[in-house]
Order: structure tokens, then C-alpha cells, then sequence
């Protein structure tokens, strides 16, 4: 069969809906009778709440109820049963439970009311009166008390040293040693978490945001004791979520919880400020050592992290494991640590832990390559990893050289200067900076469902979702071309948990999981009208072999006699069957997963310019080369890529949530204080997919490409700020004033 | 140590006096709506609560992101900075009023072809936006684009694509 789908640039199956303005997301769905609620966030870090006082907000017409902790009753216990799908280890947040505070900003009341603007002037006469007690919220004044990162969250795995670092450092010839730090940081999709839960004959309906529609599901049905058949979690689209829609928000359980106990539909929204109160990337200290031989082989690598987690979840993540699969060395000291801190649990964000890992060690390496005296690309390539050397394990596939060769070419970086402050335009210092990134290509189990009508109209479902991925239009040509079928014949939808459960959105896995699935059940359809083809008597394959039967666009022929053939919609019709229904579950290969290390890659090359008088840095130009297996839709890919490194932009130059730590309380939140790139600030991007063909991977040979575009941005704008100025900023975003500073106390430096 | 301790003293309740509803005649789209509101709804809940029309999406509530744009009498305008009733009888013009359902206005085609998004929340917001920049005349060039579209807030990072799409319009109006 030939290629009609897979592998071209199809414009977005949703994308009219998206630009006419009815694709419905989770607080656009109506319902008759629904109240409002809105939420009462708590003003402490940690203590416990004396009283609350609701008759003030109790007293207005139009106020149906306010929830406290004093008056829900009736829930679990023990908090087992508020574990979801992407808990780390530990105890987690039970909202409305008891009197006790354990996080700034924690939900203290729900107010439910006959309109927003009712339940918003209720919510503020709501009095609140806490007992205090000590908290500390600094990584940084915490230290002494961190401890080992314990397993046991989704797809963590625990670092592995080899060889003797310590000693290789000491002997080595060239060696650096560094310290980074990342600001805490929040998604913030622009679309607010909102749910809308409505209870109606023993059934509960729930629109929610979310990346897991089985999640919430599960959540709902182990909170509120509820058999997960009685509970529907349904959303079509989704705003965004970046990961935090990965576990389920308080939002869910507070619409729930009102629909239930007052028998009628609740919306429940959180406001821009509230979506800074449930997750966020950790701040994270990294302890970078380097050290290499004369002609510039890597000696030895030692990384060290420490990150932020609750006191009551040991969020973790794969951060300083990067630093053993990134280079080729065999003397690798890697540690990681957490330390539990009076803040709600951070949660996965894009590339949560390789972004935070890539930026220490890719700015590390560059500092080494200045020690060397030696082009920082040289440098990469003369360490260039062949093998997994901590699994000792061959990669399934890795064209990360022709992405360092391709990205290269296309930035120009032959022309780059090697010196710092060697290149300027006016009052502009022009800097160009390299760094590499890789992420793992998972795959996890997950089902589809595939209808066939006699009208020759195919429905492919499964509950993933599309955070705004691409997911609706990548399964839509997977299933088009599996079936052989026009494309506007074939609908994918997803977003609902009455269709076959599918693994969580994220990672960069649904690609290959969903896509596997879709493709399987395809197939299996495919089989059963190939059967049909040969056992109906008046078809024009009665009675031959199967093997020579193709399809494409809706039709079945012979592949050797194209003459000889039938379309599905007769086929069906003279075969006397309505329809084909097929249900197909799939999952990763585990021989092939034993054998092989599966990851994409990408080669960053940035260009910045500085004002020599203000510090300002801007980036020109970006080009990303990635290396992620087949690409299904170079549109919809290229999309992904260019988000990545907008995404690694603002983290390199602009987004921070600042804790006050007097009070426990991130300061800026909300979208003017919390910077995230504007249109004006994002310049030439260039996004080059370079050939990579992997048959070993999964059956349509992708790797993803949700988190490969942000992760080696920030290393390489870093990068790029040093060679423009000489001075190497290692705390992020890298703001004008530490650009300055920097400068100013190091007397080594030219002042920029 | 308490904290707002004022409240334990005694709660003194009062009967709260709440804004009356009124009757506000909205114009969305070229269909009016007469819509019974009190004074402190914004015109973006009027929108999406009270007509119904939830394409203009709410991001922040504060101005801060351009989500919640729309058109007045052909101006854009943050419809969560502005009350439904200082708007009573103007011509609003909303995401779902620039597509007549056959047609759609050449913006909408250019951000699909263009892939203008990802999650398609800002849109909205980014389309109405160019339109009513558009109107304005002053964008002459990608770099004025830029600055006048920096008030629409793409988390997804669809810049790019949002500017080439604005430009090929822009283009073919010339």
C-alpha cells in the first residue's frame, strides 16, 4: 500500500473548531440548573485553622452552601484512597479534610452559589482565623537536610555511577566545577483548570481538564467511593496542561463534592492566582564537576541535585541520570537528593528533570571547552556516546551527529569565533551557544476502538487526550492509512472514559502508545474485510488469496490485477453487514526494551544579542535539529518543536515563581509578574527533523516530540550569553540584573 | 499566633444588600440578546455565562492575556476589563461572529493552514486581536506585528506560525 498520510503535513483535524471558536473545553459546557462554586484559598504556609466563620457568606440570597472541613464528612480516611495514577511516594493532599494547613494557598472553603459573581462576593466575606507555626519553605537554608530520593513515582529510576570519579578529577588535566539553580516554576496553560460535575440517577458526569481522563476517573471513584462505571470523565480538549493536568486538581474534588451533596450540576474554576497553588518545577541546586585529558576525552563527570518536595509526596525526577548516557566517560558519580520543604508537591512539567539536568551539565561542558580551548561542538563530538554506558546497552537508533552536522550548517556556526566578547554589532554583544538534549521514547499499553459503518465511515476512539499535541490529527492519519481509507472519512476521538483506557497524555508517549493501538485495531478490521473479500460469493475475490488484496482510499483491489477490485462500502453491502467493530489493546516490545536504550535527541545552536550598557539579552535565532524517529506530521511536529524551545526561552531568560519565604507564598502570581514569553519576544526559530529510521522502537518507529525541543534551549542560550559577554550566569532565567552583577563582582571580568 | 483575630470577636451578620438585575441589551454577532444581569458582571461572563457563547475563552480575569478579546464596534478590547452593562446596545463582535458557517473569515483559514496553535485556547482571543489590528492600520510590518499582538498570550509558543499567518492575510488585503 502506498503512503498516502503518515509522514505529511496534514493541517489539524480540530483546527476548524479551534478557529471558530466551538471546541468545547472543560468550563464551556452548559448545564441547566448549575450552580457556581469558588474557592477560598488559605492565607498561611502551615498551622491550623481555629475557626471559619461562613454566616456572613451563608446569609446572602442566592448561597446554596459553604464546604469546610467542618462540615464534609463521609470521606476516606486513610489517604491511600486520594492516590492517583502519577502520585509520587507518599502521603497525598486531601482537600477540606481537616483543620490543618500545610501549604500557603491551600483550599480552605468552597462557596456554592447561583451565579460566579454571587459565589466570587461570598467567598470574600468567608473568615478564616489560623494558628501559625513554623514553617521553611528555602531549599537553600535546608540542605543539611536532604535525603535519598526513594523510587517508587512513574518512570523514576535511581542513578547509577561507574568507574572512580573522584580520583579521575583529581588526576585530570583540565577540569571545571560549577553550581546551578533553577527558580521554581508553574505551567500556567492558558486555560484555567475548571470542572463541571453533575450527579443524575446513581451516574456522575464530570468535564474536566485533564491529561488522563482514566485518572480522574479512578480519583473520583476511590474518593468519593463511587464504582468506577457510575463515574464519566469526559474532555474533548484541553487548554494546555504542560503536565499539570498529569494528576488530578482540587478543583475536581470541590465540583464533585458540591454536585453530590447538593444534587444538582456545580462549575467549579480556579483563578490565574489559584493556578499557582498546586505544582509546580522544583527549585533545584546542581552541583556540576567536569575534568578532561589533554587532547579533550571526558575524564570523569560527577552531578549532584537537590530539589524541593513537599513534606508530604517525595516528588522526584530523572535529573542528574542524563549526565550518564549524555557523553562517552567511564568515571560518572551521579547523586540525587530531595528535601521536604511547607509547599504543596511539585508535579511534572514539561521535561521534568532532563531540562533541569540539561542546562547544568550542557553548560558545563561548555565551560570545559573553554578550559581546553576547544570549539564546544568539537568538544561534543570528540565525546559523542555510541552506547547507553550505564545500561550497556546499544541505542535503537541515534542520528544525533547529523543533527549536530545539519544544525550546524544551517546556523552557520563555522563562522563563530571562539572567544568570548569576540563578536558585536554596535552596543550588542552577539553571543552563539550549542548544547545537546535527549529524552526517553516510552511506550505504555493502551487500546483502541475501531468502527466501521456500511457508509464507509471509520470511528477510531481510545481515552487518550490532545493537550493541543496534535493527538486528534496524527491518529486520524494513522488510521486512514492503516484501513487504506480517505482522510475525511476517518474521525479519532478521544477524552472520555466510556472509550478504551489509554495511558496518561505525556511524556512524549502517546505517539507510539495510542498510535500503536489505532494502528493494531485498524488492522484488525483490515483482516476481517480481507476475509470478507474472500468469502462472499459475489465479491470479486470469492475464493483467492487474501495476501494480494490492498487497499487504498476506500477501495479493495488485487495488487497484481488492479482491474479486479471492490470498495469497502460495496463489500459490506453485498457481504450483508452493517457494520465492523473492533477493539485492540497494544504495548511496548519487552525483549526489544531489554536489549536497546530508546531516546531522541536534538541538537540546540543559539544565537543571543546583549546590551552592553543594560545587560539585556534577546535571542535571534534558534535553530533545533531533532532526531525522533519517524515523524508523523512534520506540521503538527514542527509546532511541537517550535513550542519546546519558546518554552526553553522563557526559562532561560524569563519565567520564575519567587517564594516569599517570610510568608511561604509564591509572590508573583499571576501572568504580569510571572513572565512568559510575548510575541515580541521570540524571534527566527528553525526546526530541522533529521532522517531517523527505527524499526526496533515501536511499530511506527516514533520517539515523541512533546519534550525534546525545550530541553537543551536554555544550556544553549547560556551558552551563547557567556561567548557574548564572558560571563557565565549559572542561576535561571538569566535577567538582565545577575548579567550585571555577575560582571560587576567578578574582577576577572570585563565589566559588560 | 492568630491571625485576622478582628473576626473572632463577634461576627456581626448583617442582611447584605446584593446588586439588582437588570434588563441589558446586548449586541453579539448581529443578534441581540437581552440579557437580565447585575451591574458586576464583566461582559466576558456575560458572554460565555448569559448568551451562551463560550468561544471567547477567559485565561487570567485581569487583562493580563488576551484570551478573552473581542471586537466593539470593530475596536478590540479585553472583554474581562469592561462591564456587560457600559456595554448595552454596541456591536460586539465575538470568535463564533466572524465565521458565517460557510465561510470563514480569511484569518481563520490562514491559522489553520498556518498552524497558528496547539491548544487552541489563545485563538480565539489571537484572531479577534488581529482582526481589530487590522482594523487599526498601523501594522506595516512583521516587526509591527510583533509589538502589536504582544498583548495575546500564546503559552503554547505558536508565535511564529501566528505571525505568518497574519502576514499572508495582510498580503493579499494589499
Amino acid at each position: 500500500m502506498k503512503t498516502q498520510y503518515i509522514g505529511k503535513p496534514v493541517s489539524r483535524v480540530d483546527g476548524l473548531a479551534k478557529v471558530t471558536g466551538s471546541a468545547k473545553y472543560s468550563a464551556d459546557f452548559k448545564v441547566e440548573g448549575m450552580l457556581y462554586g469558588y474557592i477560598v484559598s488559605g492565607s498561611i504556609a502551615k498551622g491550623r485553622i481555629i475557626s471559619i466563620d461562613t454566616s456572613g457568606a451563608m446569609s446572602l440570597k442566592g448561597v446554596l452552601q459553604v464546604f469546610t472541613h467542618e462540615n464534609v464528612s463521609g470521606l476516606p480516611w486513610f489517604s491511600i484512597k486520594y492516590k492517583d495514577m502519577d502520585a509520587p511516594t507518599g502521603s497525598p493532599f486531601r482537600p477540606l479534610h481537616d483543620d490543618k494547613i500545610i501549604y500557603s494557598g491551600q483550599p480552605v472553603a468552597l462557596v456554592v452559589a447561583e451565579t460566579f459573581e454571587l459565589a466570587r462576593y461570598a467567598a470574600s466575606l468567608v473568615h478564616v482565623s489560623y494558628q501559625e507555626e513554623d514553617f521553611t519553605t528555602d531549599l537553600v537554608k535546608n540542605m543539611d537536610q536532604s535525603y535519598k530520593a526513594p523510587v517508587g513515582k512513574l518512570g523514576y529510576v535511581s542513578p547509577k555511577s561507574r568507574g572512580n570519579a573522584d580520583e579521575a578529577f583529581d588526576q585530570a588535566a583540565f577540569k571545571m566545577s560549577g553550581s546551578y539553580q533553577h527558580g521554581a516554576e508553574h505551567h500556567n496553560p492558558m486555560e484555567l483548570f475548571s470542572t463541571t460535575a453533575i450527579w443524575e440517577n446513581g451516574k456522575l458526569t464530570v468535564y474536566d481538564k485533564t491529561q488522563g481522563v482514566s485518572n480522574c476517573q479512578f480519583y473520583i471513584g476511590n474518593v468519593f467511593g463511587l464504582a468506577y462505571k457510575d463515574v464519566r470523565i469526559i474532555s474533548p480538549y484541553v487548554g494546555g496542561a504542560f503536565g499539570s493536568g498529569l494528576r488530578p486538581q482540587y478543583q475536581l474534588f470541590m465540583a464533585v463534592l458540591a454536585a453530590l451533596e447538593l444534587k444538582r450540576p456545580v462549575k467549579v474554576g480556579l483563578t490565574r492566582q489559584q493556578m499557582f497553588t498546586f505544582g509546580h518545577r522544583p527549585v533545584t541546586l546542581q552541583q556540576l564537576q567536569l575534568s578532561a585529558s589533554t587532547d579533550g576525552s571526558l575524564e570523569s563527570i560527577k552531578h549532584e541535585a537537590f530539589s524541593e518536595t513537599s513534606r508530604f509526596e517525595n516528588y522526584t525526577e530523572i535529573i542528574v541520570n542524563w549526565s550518564g548516557t549524555m557523553y562517552n566517560c567511564d568515571n560518572v558519580k551521579l547523586k540525587y537528593e530531595l528535601v521536604g520543604l511547607d509547599m504543596y508537591t511539585p508535579v511534572d512539567m514539561r521535561a521534568p528533570g532532563a531540562v533541569t539536568g540539561a542546562h547544568a551539565i550542557e553548560s558545563a561542558m561548555d565551560e570545559l571547552a573553554y578550559e581546553l580551548k576547544m570549539d564546544p561542538l568539537i568538544f561534543r563530538l570528540k565525546n559523542y556516546a555510541d552506547e547507553d554506558q550505564t545500561e550497556e546497552k546499544p541505542f535503537s537508533s541515534k542520528e544525533l551527529i547529523a543533527c549536530y552536522r545539519e544544525g550546524a550548517e544551517k546556523f552557520g556556526w563555522t563562522k563563530r569565533s571562539i572567544g568570548p566578547r569576540s563578536m558585536r554589532e554596535g552596543n550588542q554583544l552577539i553571543g552563539w551557544g550549542v548544547a545537546t538534549a535527549a529524552w526517553d521514547a516510552f511506550q505504555a499499553p493502551a487500546r483502541a476502538k475501531a468502527l466501521l459503518s456500511i457508509d464507509g465511515k471509520l470511528i477510531v476512539s481510545s481515552g487518550t487526550s490532545d493537550i493541543g499535541t496534535g493527538t486528534y490529527t496524527i491518529m486520524t492519519q494513522i488510521a486512514a492509512e492503516s484501513l487504506g481509507l480517505k482522510i475525511e472519512d476517518v474521525t479519532f476521538k478521544l477524552g472520555d472514559t466510556n472509550m478504551p483506557l489509554a495511558p496518561l497524555e505525556g511524556g512524549s508517549w502517546t505517539a507510539a502508545s495510542v498510535g500503536a493501538a489505532v494502528k493494531g485495531v485498524c488492522e484488525d478490521v483490515k483482516k476481517k474485510l480481507k476475509k470478507m473479500a474472500v468469502k462472499t460469493k459475489t465479491s470479486p475475490f470469492y475464493d483467492t488469496s487474501s495476501k494480494d488484496i490492498v487497499f487504498d482510499s476506500g477501495i479493495i483491489s488485487d495488487v497484481n490485477d488492479s482491474s479486479k477490485s471492490i470498495s469497502i462500502v460495496d463489500l459490506m453491502r453485498i457481504a450483508g453487514v452493517n457494520s465492523i467493530e473492533e477493539t485492540s489493546t497494544s504495548g511496548p516490545n519487552p525483549i526489544n526494551k531489554m536489549k536497546y536504550t530508546f531516546n531522541s535527541h536534538a541538537a540546540v545552536f543559539a544565537e543571543v544579542k546583549v546590551d552592553e550598557d543594560l545587560g539585556i539579552v534577546r535571542v535571534t535565532r534558534v535553530v533545533c535539529a531533532v532526531a525522533a524517529g519517524k515523524i508523523l506530521n512534520p506540521k503538527t511536529a514542527r509546532s511541537q518543536i517550535l513550542g519546546g524551545v519558546v518554552w526553553g526561552i522563557s526559562k532561560a531568560l524569563e519565567e520564575e515563581s519567587k517564594m516569599d519565604h517570610q510568608y511561604g507564598r509564591f509572590m508573583n502570581h499571576n501572568l504580569s509578574e510571572y513572565h512568559v514569553p510575548v510575541n515580541k519576544d521570540i524571534n527566527d526559530i528553525e526546526v530541522i527533523f533529521v532522517e531517523e529510521k527505527d524499526d526496533i522502537v515501536n511499530p511506527l518507529g516514533v520517539k515523541g516530540v512533546g519534550e525534546i525541543g525545550i530541553i537543551g534551549v536554555a544550556g544553549a542560550i547560556a551558552n551563547a550569553v557567556f561567548h557574548a559577554t564572558g560571563v557565565r550566569v549559572r542561576n535561571l532565567p538569566i535577567t538582565m540584573d545577575k548579567v550585571l552583577q555577575i560582571a560587576e563582582d567578578d574582577k576577572n571580568q570585563v565589566a559588560v | 499566633m492568630t491571625t485576622e483575630s478582628a473576626v473572632l470577636e463577634e461576627p456581626v451578620v448583617k442582611k447584605q444588600e446584593l446588586p439588582e438585575f437588570e434588563l441589558v441589551n446586548l449586541t453579539i454577532n448581529g443578534q441581540s440578546f437581552k440579557l437580565k444581569l447585575q451591574p458586576w458582571v464583566s461582559l466576558l461572563d456575560a458572554i460565555r455565562e448569559y448568551a451562551g457563547l463560550t468561544g471567547t475563552k477567559k485565561g487570567c480575569d485581569h487583562g493580563q492575556c488576551g484570551a478573552c478579546t473581542v471586537l466593539i464596534n470593530g475596536k478590540r478590547i479585553n472583554s474581562c476589563l469592561t462591564l456587560a452593562v457600559m456595554r448595552d446596545g454596541e456591536a460586539i463582535t465575538t470568535i463564533e461572529g466572524l465565521s458565517d458557517g460557510v465561510v470563514n473569515h480569511p484569518l481563520q483559514d490562514a491559522f489553520i493552514e498556518h498552524d497558528a496553535f496547539q491548544c487552541g485556547y489563545c485563538t480565539p482571543g489571537q484572531i479577534c486581536s488581529a482582526v481589530g489590528m487590522i482594523n487599526e492600520g498601523r501594522a506595516n510590518s512583521l516587526e509591527d506585528v510583533q509589538e502589536l499582538m504582544s498583548g495575546n498570550i500564546c503559552r503554547c509558543g505558536a508565535y511564529n506560525n501566528i505571525n505568518a499567518a497574519i502576514m499572508e492575510v495582510k498580503s493579499k488585503m494589499a
